[in-house]
């Protein structure tokens, strides 16, 4: 049987490559990319919870349902934001797009 | 090590390879790809963990329709993504030293918890995970509220996604 602490330690690290890509990319896209690497380890934590604590208390499943929702949200605005920043600015990187710097 | 802990231990490395490829790779829509495959392996690890609606819907809403997207906006965005110079910023030694940071606290939390060790209770095969879920949704006791909440900010997102992308020409 595969410990708990398994389950944690991999959505430790997928986290930590999600972080490291959302800090360090420069392409907007690539930092949306990260950040879906992020959210999904967190339901790997929810799922790993909910089957390592009660399985019929469905709680942790009804959370990732919620998290699912809010990442495919989140991910349509900020692709939204990146096509009309395109639009405007000919450019999807994120150190150029400085209106509002003054 | 039992059988079950090696399928895991495939499964991990090669969702977490996937991952990195997906951070480090210089062209975009590779990176849209091995995307793909990490999510695959999460909808494994789902699958793993007896969470059969989440792996589905994993397949479903995360491979079948958000990486699409990703792959229709670098698509749309396509003149940034042939390598012109580095795909890190300036501060990306930063970027990966807090990354480190984050991992080591993590652990760190993991390993002084002390329900750390606790093996997964058998499954109750009588239990149907799916119809308690799909009771738990639409149930007044239970979560009928936040998945209404949920579905209208989905709503307003995919609204408010058409206005910001609308082309006023």
């Amino acid at each position: 049987m595969v410990p708990l602490s398994w389950y944690l330690i991999f959505s430790a690290i997928l986290f930590s490559i999600g972080l490291f890509g959302v800090l360090s990319r420069r392409n907007l896209v690539a930092i949306l990319l990260g950040i879906e690497l992020m959210l999904n380890s967190v339901n790997v934590n929810l799922a790993a919870f909910w089957r390592y604590g009660t399985v019929t208390n469905i709680t942790g499943q009804v959370f990732a349902i919620i998290v699912f929702a809010v990442a495919a949200a989140e991910v349509s605005v900020g692709l939204a934001l990146v096509i009309s920043v395109y639009r405007k600015r000919n450019t999807v990187i994120a150190d150029e797009i400085d209106m509002l710097k003054f | 090590m039992t059988i079950d802990q090696i399928i895991f231990l495939v499964v991990a490395v090669a969702t977490l390879i996937a991952a990195f490829r997906v951070v480090t790779t210089g062209n975009l829509i590779h990176a849209a790809f091995w995307l793909i495959a990490a999510l695959f392996g999460v909808a494994a690890i789902f699958a793993i963990l007896h969470a059969s609606f989440l792996a589905v819907v994993q397949v479903v809403v995360y491979i079948g329709a958000i990486s699409i997207l990703f792959i229709f906006a670098v698509m749309l965005t396509r003149k940034d993504m042939r390598d012109q110079g580095p795909q890190l910023n300036r501060n990306w030694g930063f970027g990966a030293f807090l990354a480190a940071l984050a991992l080591v606290g993590l652990v760190f939390l993991v390993h002084g918890w002390s329900g750390v060790t606790k093996t997964a209770p058998a499954f109750p095969s009588e239990f149907d995970a799916v119809s308690a879920l799909g009771n738990a949704l639409v149930s007044p006791d239970a979560y009928v509220l936040p998945f209404e909440v949920a579905s209208v900010l989905l709503v307003a997102a995919l609204v408010g996604a058409v206005y910001v992308a609308y082309n006023r020409k």
